[in-house]
């Protein structure tokens, strides 16, 4: 088992080397980095010294080179438009964006879970039936226009939950959290909701499809047979068993709804990591896509890495096999 | 004696038969027949292009629906914030989602089931490079990878196809690497490769029609996946022109007025697009279920 | 462990009206007649039996007017090729068919319970108790994902609250019982650590854990090796004897159950064509059927020459052909098996044949295996 999660481990940062070459050389190649920083009349001379003060006249590998340099000590480098280490800036925007991400998804999972599974137990029922017709909207619907129909219900018509921005903080451990006040969850609900919807109706498809297939199984009608209750083949032997691939999914969606953030936060103007990169794509701030860009992918590799750990140890199968 | 009665069925006339059986499936893909022939018939059932700038009359900017406009016709479903008449939008910006859609996930098909079938048939080092490049670029999140593709290429259709692709390439790509490797072990390949027929010809010619019922799946849920995908990398800005809006970008133009009252801009674009996708996830999850073997009885 | 049924001393057999009875021999002899275990109490009575599926074609009965019994301590062997109807016949005596399947007539008594249409609680508490069945492809029927202990936990606690001791102790007794080396180290193993015969015998293992009266076993050994088959057969014959238990024995393999089997019953295309003393169905078979799969057994074969099939194939529940069912692939056929042979009751023996074979002087029953 160390073996194998050694063995990831070194992949995971071959890829990550691989991945900032790719970013860099794609966000720093097209265009010109320097039409951001100044304003167009200003005089030949300035514009140079600036290109030379930022290093963009040097060769594109060098310029990759230093970044690694930089790199090797924590250093992003300073966003063009903030004019702050781009590490803090993230940072420092990070809070409001897991406040939504965890909440949606850990929302999503408790419910989808359950109201999945009920649906795959019986499926010919009514109720089964409403939920998965909801769940296929909460699926083909983009979340942007969820988001929108969110905002016009609650706070345009109903007047009930506020339209954006976040709420008031309280500092822990030295970060600003919202949830902790009241003010903060009213102004929470609605972007975590847009964010959770997708994936609830993710989960309730999958555990209602995982859940008919394992009913129609010889180890139910096993447990059947030697007369186990129904409920305790749902909770025993349905779950473990669908829960490997959910857990799978689950993972994957994880980093899929932290990047999803970046469209509820625009729509809600919610001021976190999402919002940022918008932002910084509109305005050209390369600094900022490359970081922000570099570490969603460090999570989504770290975030692959526990669900493949997680799988093994959920599937018992797995264990007893080699390593790939 | 057991006697065959009648013609026999071909699988193509049971999975029709099969997919006429449930009502929802035939509802939505009447829906969806529906959708595409208005797409088409668009430039003929509209009373005006709302492509062309010169159409537009500022003065009859976010009407309300039933409005008569300065042209003499109804705008039926009102106007957007430029004096777009939101009926022809909303046609033209349906024909955009489905040819970006289909387009972006044909060339996501054809380019990622060629890679995925050659990664799992020839095996080796070339498997191996292959494969890791798919699974490094899965290791990324789809519409970030769209978005900055988006941004760095610029506006326009070809841009956001390309884009559309290269983040959905890799999904083809995994199912058909997974689908010719288990084909790779069976007996009909090696009696093939045993044949002068060269190498590249059985696997595109044998082996990948076998892999066919999972990519089917794929593309089900991503030709979805990209018509949501063009819209939402629309609304955010990137995509198509504003001169050429798509769905979503009309959905973003009206956003500010929806918080006035004058809900039309958004909602019926909106609308439209919800019917759309959910038409084609119905219509999808009908044949995956039929094509899932775990179903059967 | 079985209550005794309200039933007089002697046990009889009694079919009560239902389809009308056939011809009864020997002529003078009366509709009643003792049975092979004297004084054995009667645990399942099985009447008219009819389970249907709804297919595209029509619904389709697997089993069609099946009626037996079984005593406590018997072994009885269910035989029949795929299709014919047997394991659908296990299931539907514990209840356990899904739709489109349905039990549509017929009754199954328990200890004199009726088990058709009985509430689910009801059944529930009866199954894995009662009465429990051991599947045939023992990787698929326990759960891959967990423990072995866990899994006979998970049975024990369906019928009681012992604690986590008590249930290790039986647990490992049952594990003993069944003649796995070693209990203690299987019983935290999981299901695909263990070898096919291993597996097989924890199933087993939970079928006895509650102390059955009755145990339904499809097929149980036929997805193993022959070798461990064998062991499995003998190890099953000693459970039952020590235990007092009822087995019925589904199995395609007449070789196998016949040594097992005090009883057989032979089923075709969902119909009991057949029944009685195991060396008295093999010695004289009354139905050509059953003739046809004795002649079929490898070990008839005279050597060099060419093994001897049944001509023809079963044919497909939804298009039965009308009268007898096998009539199509019987040399004896005639005009007459165009209609439905009825069920021809002479105790010990029944069959379902208008030109039932070895019909020679008929001998009084003689319970032996």
């Amino acid at each position: 088992m160390l073996a194998f999660i050694i063995q990831r481990l070194m992949q995971a940062a071959v890829v990550m080397l691989v991945i900032s070459a790719l970013v860099f050389v794609g966000v720093y190649a097209v265009g010109n980095p320097i039409d951001v920083m100044i304003a167009p009349d200003v005089t030949q001379e300035i514009r140079e010294q600036t290109i030379r003060a930022y290093g963009f006249d040097l060769p594109l590998w060098q310029q990759y080179g230093i970044f690694l340099q930089r790199l090797a000590t924590g250093d992003f480098g300073r966003s063009f438009v903030y004019n702050m280490p781009v590490l803090d800036l993230i940072l420092s925007r990070l809070p409001a964006t897991l406040e939504i991400t965890l909440s949606a998804v850990f929302g999503a999972t408790l419910i989808g879970v359950p109201l999945g599974m009920f649906a795959g137990y019986a499926p010919h029922s009514a109720a089964a039936k409403t939920i998965m017709g909801v769940s296929v909207l909460g699926f083909s619907v983009p979340s942007f226009w969820i988001g929108l129909i969110l905002i016009f219900v609650f706070a345009v018509n109903l007047g009930l939950l506020p339209a954006g921005g976040r709420g008031e903080t309280v500092t822990l451990f030295g970060v600003q959290w919202s949830f902790l006040t009241a003010n903060g969850l009213t102004h929470m609900l609605l972007p975590s909701i847009n964010l959770a919807l997708f994936k609830l109706a993710l989960m309730i498809r999958l555990a209602r499809a995982g859940t008919r297939e394992v009913m129609l199984t010889d180890t139910v009608r096993f447990a059947r047979a030697a007369g186990e209750s129904e409920w305790t083949i749902l909770r025993h032997h349905v779950l473990r068993l669908i829960a490997i691939p959910l857990v799978t999914v689950f993972g994957l969606e994880l980093g899929s709804t932290l990047a999803f953030a970046v469209v509820t936060e625009t729509i809600f103007s919610w001021p976190g990591v999402g919002k940022l990169i918008i932002d910084s794509i509109s305005t050209l701030d390369r600094p900022v896509m490359v970081a922000y860009l570099m570490l969603v992918s460090l999570l989504f590799i770290t975030i692959n890495l526990t669900v493949d750990i997680a799988y093994a140890a959920l599937d018992p199968r797995l264990r007893a096999r080699k390593t790939t | 004696m057991n006697v065959i009665a009648g013609p026999i069925e071909t699988p193509l006339r049971g999975f029709i038969r099969e997919f006429t059986q449930d009502r929802v499936a035939v509802v939505a893909f009447v829906v969806l027949t529906l959708i595409v022939l208005l797409a088409l018939l668009a430039p003929w059932i509209t009373p005006q292009d709302p492509y062309d700038l010169s159409n537009l009359v500022l003065m009859d900017a976010r009407r309300p629906p039933g409005h008569v406009g300065s042209k003499g016709f109804t705008h039926w479903l009102g106007t957007d914030s430029q004096g777009r008449d939101l009926y022809s939008g909303i046609l033209y910006g349906l024909r955009i989602s489905l040819q970006v859609g289909l387009m972006a996930g044909a060339i996501a098909f054809a380019l990622g089931a060629s890679l995925g079938t050659l990664a799992g048939f020839a095996g080796g080092r070339t498997e191996t490079l292959i494969m890791r490049i798919i699974d490094l670029q899965l290791s990324f999140p789809a519409i970030l990878l769209a978005l900055v593709l988006a941004a760095l290429l610029g506006q326009g259709k070809w841009p956001l196809i390309a884009a559309l692709v290269t983040a959905q390439y890799a999904y083809f790509a995994r199912t058909a690497h997974g689908a010719a490797s288990s084909e790779r072990s069976k007996d009909y390949v090696e009696a093939a490769l045993s044949t002068p027929l060269s190498s590249a010809r059985v696997a595109f010619r044998h082996v990948l029609p076998n892999c066919m019922p999972p990519l089917i799946v794929v593309a089900t849920v991503q030709v979805a996946n990209s018509i949501a995908l063009e819209a939402t990398l629309s609304f955010l800005g990137l995509g198509m022109p504003v001169s050429e809006p798509s769905l979503g970008m009309l959905i973003a133009n009206g956003f500010q007025y929806m918080l006035s009252g004058r809900y039309w801009i958004s909602i019926y674009p909106g609308i439209a697009l919800i019917v759309l996708i959910v038409a084609i996830n119905l219509v999808g999850d009908q044949i995956r279920d039929q094509l899932n073997p775990r179903l059967k009885r | 462990m079985s209550a005794d049924s309200n039933m007089p001393g002697r046990a009889e057999r009694q079919f009560p009206a239902g389809p009308p009875q056939g011809k009864l021999a020997p002529p003078g002899g009366s509709a009643v007649h003792a049975v092979t275990s004297v004084g054995a109490t009667l645990l399942l009575q099985v009447r008219h039996l009819a389970t249907e599926f709804a297919t595209r074609s029509g619904p389709a009965r697997a089993v069609d007017g099946v009626s037996f019994d079984v005593h406590a301590g018997e072994i009885i062997g269910l035989v029949g090729e795929s299709g014919s109807g047997k394991s659908v016949t296990g299931y539907s005596i514990l209840g356990l068919i899904d739709p489109p399947g349905r039990v549509a007539a017929g009754s199954v008594k328990l200890d004199g319970q009726e088990l058709v249409g009985m509430p689910r609680s009801r059944l529930r508490a009866l199954r894995g108790r009662r009465i429990a069945m051991v599947f045939q492809d023992p990787m698929s029927t326990l759960n891959a994902v967990l423990k072995v202990s866990t899994q006979m936990e998970l049975a024990m606690r369906a019928h009681g609250k012992p604690s986590k001791q008590e249930m290790r102790q039986r647990s490992l007794q049952a594990l003993a019982k069944v003649g796995i080396p070693d209990p203690e180290r299987r019983l935290d193993a999981y299901p695909h650590e263990l070898s096919g015969g291993m597996r097989q015998r924890v199933a087993i293992a939970i079928a006895f854990l509650n102390n059955p009266g009755l145990v339904i076993c499809d097929e149980p050994t036929t997805a193993l090796d022959v070798s461990i088959q064998a062991q499995i057969l003998v190890e099953m014959r000693t459970l039952v004897r020590e235990a007092g238990v009822s087995l019925v024995w589904i199995s395609h393999d007449l070789a196998t159950v016949s040594v097992l089997a005090s009883r057989l019953l032979v089923m075709y295309a969902g119909r009991l064509i057949e029944e009685g003393p195991t060396g008295e169905v093999l010695r004289r078979p009354h139905h050509p059927y059953t003739q046809g799969l004795i002649d079929s057994l490898p070990s008839r074969a005279a050597p060099g020459k060419d093994l001897l099939q049944i001509p023809g194939s079963t044919p497909s529940l939804t298009a039965l052909p009308s009268g007898c069912a096998f009539k199509d692939r019987c040399a004896h056929a005639t005009a007459v098996c165009d209609t439905a042979p009825q069920q021809t009751i002479a105790l010990p023996r029944t069959w379902r044949c208008h030109h039932p074979l070895n019909m020679g002087a008929v001998t009084t029953a003689q319970g032996t295996r």
